[in-house]
């Protein structure tokens, strides 16, 4: 059989799925496809937006974009690569990269960005201080902007201080301020994240050619840091249950609890039970901001939102400490081993020249590793939960004057139309008539969740456009792991696709077979019993506290350098990530194994086993 | 050890050092289980035996002067003269003083079964090209029979391909001797080789293992495709397992030597190895690694009550006769390392 010259389809051959075309259309029209699309390639960014798109959290790609092109076209000044363009059909961002081609052009950059990002890496630690107090500067400003709320008339304060401005000016201000904020948070973000993972890359590169066959992992062990904010959390939930075997109210907590009622239980339990909920609030603030997905959807709450997590693994630590084992993260231990293994590495290199380039390297990767790792606490974690938050108080604003039915209603506007319905209300209360809202969005909104659930039931195509010959933009191979093999794969998935063999990164190695849970949300996460085999969609560091019940994890999406994968590693929990389909393929009851050193999974029934009763 | 002279030598006694006189083989088997490593016991006719053999052998008719006076271009002198001279080698009288040393070490050795291998004494001895040379004969049974298996051997010294080798690369006779190793046979469940670098890329930070079940004939012999593991020699990671479809496995055979049995499912798709057993062989890789500071080839195999035994460890040679060019130019500002990810290259 002839077949075709292998491409993937062009955008403009992508139809919008029908009934969902307004929808669609309500995307800003410079995300939108057009004609001219068709000569560059797009793929589908699956790895920060797996689902469906509501139309507020597009400013999260938005804002992102923004800030990650300025630094590498314009702040950092990357040779060979520039920003980075989004699209977005079906609800699924496509993007695509802007890469400098003309050989003038790359050698004036090269001069630029030589005094600029190796400005950075030799001052890395004082920049990288003084990134932090930015970070909890600009946290502390998003803590103290208020809750947006209307009065029926002006304290009388306003005028006898004559203050000029009136509650509904507020609102915009309230508004504008966290969507710069947010917008500056990416900034900060991009601030080091390139030049991060260059020098990491670098040593990973150094690595990958003198030991042709080192898994990757070896290498994130080699580099990866100890200290890191991301374990501070699961720190705290342990901290949590010894203070709860000390004040001896660990009976409490059992698995399936029902948290609230053990909140209430605790506080009429008298000192001890005060103690421990004092206890609590001390590790909420900041610890528990975390998102307990990637941060990237409204919907992905922090532990402080939802305590099913860190509440889940309480009883297994309580267990634990009560029976005398040490559940304690072995730093020392871990730092000792990192170290171990770097200098057997360096003992098989051949030649002194090679061990020089190493120690050059290795100590660089370290330098910046603290930031690699540590960022996403206050960026992807703590602020943005904190921006959504605040947009949910606009969502219940709105909603208490009749705009929509549910607080979570208020993502399915536009950043922008969120604005124009905020001016819509500061209206009506100045003119003290009724708003327009309630009579525009309610259709609007319900229109948008039917197409976000429609778009979910469509795959869309990995990547749109002609297979370039070569991907060198650094920031996509970083960032997306994105090379030449791994496009020939996508368009050979569809010729082998009845094995009962799942393909993914080897994030963590070990062989584990067991039952699969598959787990669609942090909600769903109670039902993980001992010995599991946790299959879920993103797994993500925060997750953490749950690796001491389950034998391994497996994941739709993620990298072999992705913060899962690196924890997994610390955890010494066999995982596979990155499959891209265990959450649809696998079953929950199946047996399955996961092989971590070889990044598969293998189904060993077809049909889910019973649960025991 | 201090050469004594004597006709045997035992494995405790010897190292790379007594090469001349017991060959590679024994040397390295000397060396491991001088280094504590588990290696099934036995021992070395040495060099000294082969001589005084030898000097009864020219005593009777000359041995050495008649091959140097061949011509290597006349075929028909040449295998006239190696059946003649290998047939003196099996059939005529030992001293008795040497088959005395030889059958007291092997009642003192205790094996109901031995393997009897040659064990050339000079690097040449070991290049592919000096064929015949490496006569090993397996599972071995009596006293007289190990005897006898050490004289061929000692034969095989003669054979066409050797002699025309020593011929063509003008080696004198003089000094052209053979060490035997006469060690305890392991009844293998399963055996095979290990390369502590990558016989693919030369990497040296994974060991590449292959094993199939029964004695690693099989596997040296290349009858049966092994399992094939690769792991990361620091980590331990096993990241290639290749599970083969292992036909048939040699064993001893009742009457002395090996027989090849046909393997059915599950058995012959079942992996002949345990993760523990190659977390184990890693371990001992590494160890004689660094013992011998230069990566190694390794014949291994596990017995039937699971113990792993080392049978054979010689060093790596395809790579590392390949010249080491530094992986990345050394660079005055280490920076610039950067560039290569950035784009634009090295400056």
């Amino acid at each position: 059989m002839a077949e075709a010259a292998k491409g993937f389809p062009l955008p403009s051959s992508l139809k919008v799925v029908p009934g969902t075309e307004a929808a669609q259309a309500a995307y800003p029209y410079y995300t939108q496809f057009v004609a001219e699309d068709d000569q560059r390639f797009w793929f589908y960014n699956s790895m920060h937006f797996p689902e469906p798109m509501h139309h507020f959290d597009m400013i999260t790609a938005e804002a992102a974009y923004v800030a990650l092109g300025a630094f590498n076209t314009r702040v950092h000044v990357l040779p060979t690569a520039k920003g980075i363009d989004h699209r977005v059909i079906n609800g699924r961002v496509y993007i695509g990269g802007y890469a400098v081609t003309d050989p003038a052009e790359i050698e004036e950059r090269i001069g630029e960005f030589q005094q600029r990002a190796f400005y950075y890496y030799e001052h890395w630690e004082d920049l990288y201080d003084q990134w932090k107090d930015k970070m909890k500067a600009l946290i502390a400003d998003a803590q103290a902007l208020p809750t947006p709320s209307l009065p029926k008339y002006e304290p009388l304060e306003t005028t006898h201080t004559g203050k000029g401005v009136a509650a509904n000016h507020a609102l915009l201000d309230i508004y504008q301020k966290q969507v710069e904020g947010y917008h500056r948070m990416w900034h900060h973000h991009f601030e080091f994240l390139l030049l991060g993972y260059g020098a990491y890359m670098t040593f990973f590169d150094f690595c990958k050619k003198a030991f042709p066959e080192i898994s990757d992992q070896a290498i994130s062990r080699m580099v990866a840091g100890m200290e890191a904010e991301i374990f501070r959390p699961d720190e705290e939930v342990k901290r949590l249950a010894r203070r709860a075997v000390e004040l001896g109210v660990d009976s409490q907590f059992t698995d399936g609890m029902d948290i609230d009622q053990v909140l209430a239980d605790l506080d009429a339990l008298g000192n001890a039970g005060k103690e421990w909920l004092g206890e609590l609030e001390t590790s909420r603030n900041p610890w528990f901001n975390v998102s307990s997905g990637d941060g990237f959807y409204h919907y992905h709450r922090s532990w402080n939102d939802d305590l099913s997590l860190p509440f889940a693994a309480l009883p297994g630590y309580i267990d634990k400490i009560k029976a005398g084992t040490n559940i304690e993260r072995p730093t020392d231990q871990l730092v000792s081993e990192r170290e171990q293994l770097v200098a057997d590495y360096r003992e098989l290199l051949d030649t002194d020249e090679d061990r020089a380039t190493y120690d050059q390297l290795i100590g660089l990767a370290h330098r910046v590793f603290p930031y690699v790792e540590g960022h996403k606490f206050y960026c992807e974690h703590w602020y943005t939960n904190l921006f959504f938050n605040k947009i949910r108080e606009f969502g219940a604003l709105l909603r208490d004057h009749g705009f929509w039915e549910k607080e979570e209603d208020v993502f399915h506007l536009t950043q922008y139309e969120l604005e124009s319905a905020i001016i819509d209300l500061m209206l009506s209360w100045g003119i003290g008539s009724e708003p327009r809202g309630p009579s525009h969005w309610p259709a609007i909104v319900k229109q948008r969740a039917a197409a976000i659930e429609e778009w979910g039931k469509h795959t869309t195509s990995p990547a749109l456009g002609a297979v370039p010959e070569h991907i060198d933009d650094p920031a996509i191979v970083m960032l997306w792991g994105i090379t030449r093999e791994n496009l020939d794969t996508w368009l050979n998935a569809d010729s082998e696709p009845d094995s009962n063999e799942l393909k993914g990164f080897a994030a963590c190695h070990g062989v584990v077979e067991g039952p699969a849970r598959v787990v669609k949300s942090v909600e769903e996460i109670g039902r993980l019993q001992q010995g599991d085999i946790l299959v879920c969609q993103v797994t993500n560091p925060t997750w953490a506290p749950i690796f001491q019940k389950i034998s391994a994890a497996v994941s739709d999406i993620g990298g072999s350098m992705s913060h899962m994968a690196i924890v997994a590693r610390e955890y010494g929990l066999p995982a596979v990530v990155g499959t891209g389909t265990a959450t649809r393929r696998i079953k929950d009851g199946q047996r399955i194994r996961v092989d971590g050193g070889r990044g598969t999974v293998t189904i060993l029934e077809d049909e889910p086993v019973l649960e025991d009763a | 050890m201090a050469d004594n002279g004597k006709a045997v030598a035992w494995f405790g006694e010897v190292g790379i050092a007594d090469r001349p006189t017991v060959g590679g083989k024994g040397g390295s088997l000397g060396e491991l289980t001088g280094a504590g490593i588990a290696v099934p016991p036995g021992f070395v006719v040495t060099t000294h035996a082969f001589e005084r053999f030898l000097a009864a052998l020219e005593a009777r008719h000359p041995v050495r002067a008649r091959v140097e006076a061949l011509d290597a271009a006349d075929l028909g002198a040449v295998t006239k003269l190696s059946v003649e001279l290998r047939r003196r080698v099996v059939d005529e009288p030992l001293p008795a003083e040497v088959e005395q040393a030889i059958l007291a070490a092997h009642a003192e050795l205790g094996a109901d079964a031995v393997a009897v291998r040659s064990s050339a004494t000079t690097e040449d001895a070991e290049d592919a090209s000096f064929a015949g040379l490496q006569d090993t004969f397996l599972w071995v049974l009596d006293a007289a029979e190990t005897v006898a298996r050490v004289r061929e051997c000692w034969g095989s010294l003669y054979s066409v391909e050797s002699m025309t080798y020593r011929l063509k690369h003008k080696l004198p006779e003089e000094g052209v001797a053979m060490a035997v190793v006469v060690q305890q046979m392991v009844d293998a469940r399963t055996a095979g080789v290990m390369f502590t670098r990558s016989p693919t890329s030369g990497d040296k930070s994974v060991i590449t293992i292959e094993g199939a079940w029964g004695l690693g004939s099989a596997v040296v012999s290349g009858e049966v495709t092994p399992d094939r593991w690769v792991m990361g020699k620091i980590t331990g990671e096993i990241s290639v397992r290749d599970i083969s479809h292992k036909h048939a496995k040699q064993v001893p055979a009742p009457a002395g030597g090996i027989v090849e049995i046909e393997l059915d499912a599950p058995e012959a798709n079942a992996p002949c190895l345990s993760d523990e057993e190659l977390q184990a062989l890693r371990e001992i890789g590494r160890r004689i690694e660094r013992h011998y500071g230069r990566p190694q080839d390794i014949e291994w195999a596990i017995d039937k009550g699971g113990r792993l035994l080392l049978l054979q460890s010689r060093p790596e040679t395809v790579w590392s006769a390949k010249e080491a060019a530094p992986v990345a130019e050394t660079l005055t500002n280490s920076l610039n390392h950067v560039m290569n990810i950035f784009g634009g290259g090295r400056r």
